[in-house]
């Protein structure tokens, strides 16, 4: 093997120094504090190490010191994982159709949409966000349409629900499923198009059997750009779900913030950055799989 | 149009793809309708009227918040370009061990979910006696800029003719000179958009700075985070919909750029 210049090593020294000093220590001191005792009034104690704020996951101490079941953080994971996974399986079904669209048009129609889909994604998450209280609050825009339409005579009664959550998500991260959509579509070899129906494959016929499983690749990898970000997502459950959808990202920020139990914030951080791998690491699998079926 | 993009297209997809267009736009919309309404409820539409602009550019806090937002983006898309562009060149012929190991460790802060970073970086700085204010969310913001600088400024290098370079070399340019004079001219459209990119990103982060902003660093999506806690004002759609404007304006001229820069590759004859 070739040994990496000087030169190469000095040029990239200081992106590898500032990001190892401000994104891996920083979640290797996550660690440590994960292990550590919470001091009475916030804060921890330097010296006490303790598997407290792991225990606390699923268990609870009571005052005489003896553990029982606690399944309530466990389900604030399960809704996470639930509302990731139908938000995925959302952008899914409707990329997939906008992305074949965008090849069958010209490719200055199909560049100009791609910009159209491109710009929200750069525009702020927060205002975003916000935008749809404006539509789904009782009496907001949508209410309001609807009655002038004659369709709805109450308020739908949607914002602060676990439906406005899987919105404003869908809404924030349908973007990420479309491009790599578009892009494993436009790289498909259209002869091989072409070729299906020639030999009288039905439309259906050549989507499902040419079509899907040659763009596979990249409608997974819009699914895990997607489910990611979902699954450690803060903002639009913050804003939008109310008390009753809390996701893990608003779990993490309680314990910073009002609930100050460092330890047991620290620990959920990571149970999620943990989780985040194994889906990785599944995702990469069936990638290899999938490599390894097509020639 | 070739025949087989006739055969896969239908109305339905057609539909879907007017349907997702119309859902991506419709908040931005309805935002933007809404910062003009004159009454004071947002909800009830009672004529046009630009007064919460007029409060919004009168608000000395909104003011100061963009002030600090200005300064957090610059620096810190000052610092990510410098080291991100050092990086691009770096890996550009480097083993592909060195080249793997310095982009996996980029792309970390794209990967961590945001509300993980904050956190972490929240106990970095208590921990270090860094002290919440500006100078903590230019640090933490430098993190997430790094790799959105990086990636233009790389595929535009992974596009560049080695030929250029030997060439510069044959005729004695010194090592600086060839950088100066050929490398960088070459590479700056990619910076251009790497840093736009950066800069976009620094100024619309929330959740990163809501965490180590500490009371006096305090940015415009934080600020307006409060306003929206505090109870939604028509100033706060007005507020968001320049930030939203902004924002779009910002981003197209990113986009015009890279556009520009790769109609000019693809007209230039082929080696």
């Amino acid at each position: 093997m070739k040994s990496v210049r000087t030169r190469d090593l000095a040029l990239t020294a200081p992106a590898v120094l500032y990001l190892a000093l401000f994104m891996i220590a920083p979640l290797l001191l996550m660690l440590y504090v994960s292990t550590l005792e919470r001091a009475p009034f916030g804060g921890v104690l330097w010296d006490t190490h303790t598997s407290v704020a792991y225990e606390k996951l699923l268990f609870e101490r009571d005052f005489a010191g003896k553990l029982s079941f606690n399944g309530d953080y466990i389900a604030i994971f399960a809704r996470s994982f639930r509302l990731a996974a139908i938000t995925t399986l959302l952008t899914l079904v409707v990329s997939v159709p906008t992305a074949l669209y965008m090849t069958t048009v010209s490719r200055r129609r199909a560049a100009f949409i791609l910009f159209l889909v491109t710009v929200p994604f750069w525009t702020n998450l927060l205002v975003r966000n916000f935008a749809w209280i404006l539509i789904l609050r009782n009496g907001g825009a949508l209410d309001q349409g609807l009655q002038w339409l004659g369709l709805t005579k109450q308020s739908l009664d949607i914002l602060y629900t676990p439906l406005a959550t899987g919105i404003g998500l869908t809404y924030s991260f349908l973007p990420f499923m479309i491009l790599p959509t578009y892009v494993a579509l436009e790289r498909i070899d259209k002869r091989l198009i072409e070729a299906a129906f020639d030999l009288g494959a039905t439309r259906r016929r050549v989507l499902s059997r040419v079509v899907l499983p040659l763009a596979m690749p990249g409608i997974l990898a819009g699914a895990i750009l997607v489910f990611i970000p979902c699954l450690g997502a803060y903002v639009s459950p913050e804003l939008l779900g109310g008390g009753k959808s809390m996701m893990i990202g608003n779990l993490v920020q309680s314990q910073f913030g009002a609930s100050r139990n460092w330890p047991f914030g620290a620990a959920l951080a990571l149970m999620l950055v943990a989780v985040l791998l194994l889906t990785l690491l599944v995702w990469r699998l069936v990638q290899a799989r999938m490599a390894r079926r097509q020639p | 149009m070739s025949r087989e993009r006739n055969l896969l297209s239908g109305r339905g997809n057609a539909v879907i793809a007017v349907l997702a267009l119309v859902f991506l736009y419709s908040p931005i919309v309805t935002l933007v309708a809404l910062s003009f309404n004159e009454n004071e409820l947002t909800t009830i539409w009672s004529g046009f009227s630009w007064k919460w602009y007029a409060t919004v550019i009168d608000n000395d806090a909104i003011l100061r918040a963009t002030k600090n937002s200005l300064i957090v983006a610059t620096i810190a898309t000052l610092l990510a370009t410098s080291v991100a562009t050092a990086a691009a060149l770096g890996v550009a012929r480097s083993s592909s061990t060195h080249r793997g190991t310095v982009e996996g460790l980029l792309s970390l802060p794209l990967l961590v979910p945001e509300i993980v970073s904050a956190v972490a970086l929240l106990v970095l700085f208590v921990l270090s006696g860094i002290p919440l204010g500006l100078l903590s969310v230019t640090l933490a913001h430098t993190v997430f800029c790094i790799p959105f600088a990086y990636y233009p400024i790389r595929s535009r290098l992974a596009g560049l003719d080695p030929v250029l370079i030997e060439a510069a070399a044959d005729l004695y340019a010194p090592p600086w000179q060839r950088f100066v004079r050929i490398e960088l001219p070459l590479l700056s459209p990619g910076i251009f958009a790497g840093a736009l990119l950066s800069f976009i990103s620094s100024l619309g982060d929330f959740v990163i700075t809501y965490f180590v902003a500490g009371p006096g660093a305090t940015t415009l999506p934080v600020y307006i985070f409060g306003m929206i806690r505090t109870g939604v004002t028509p100033e706060v759609n007005a507020l968001s919909a320049i930030f939203l404007l902004a924002s779009v304006a910002l981003i197209t001229i990113a986009f015009l750029v890279t556009k520009r820069v790769a109609d000019a590759a693809r007209t230039r004859p082929a080696p």
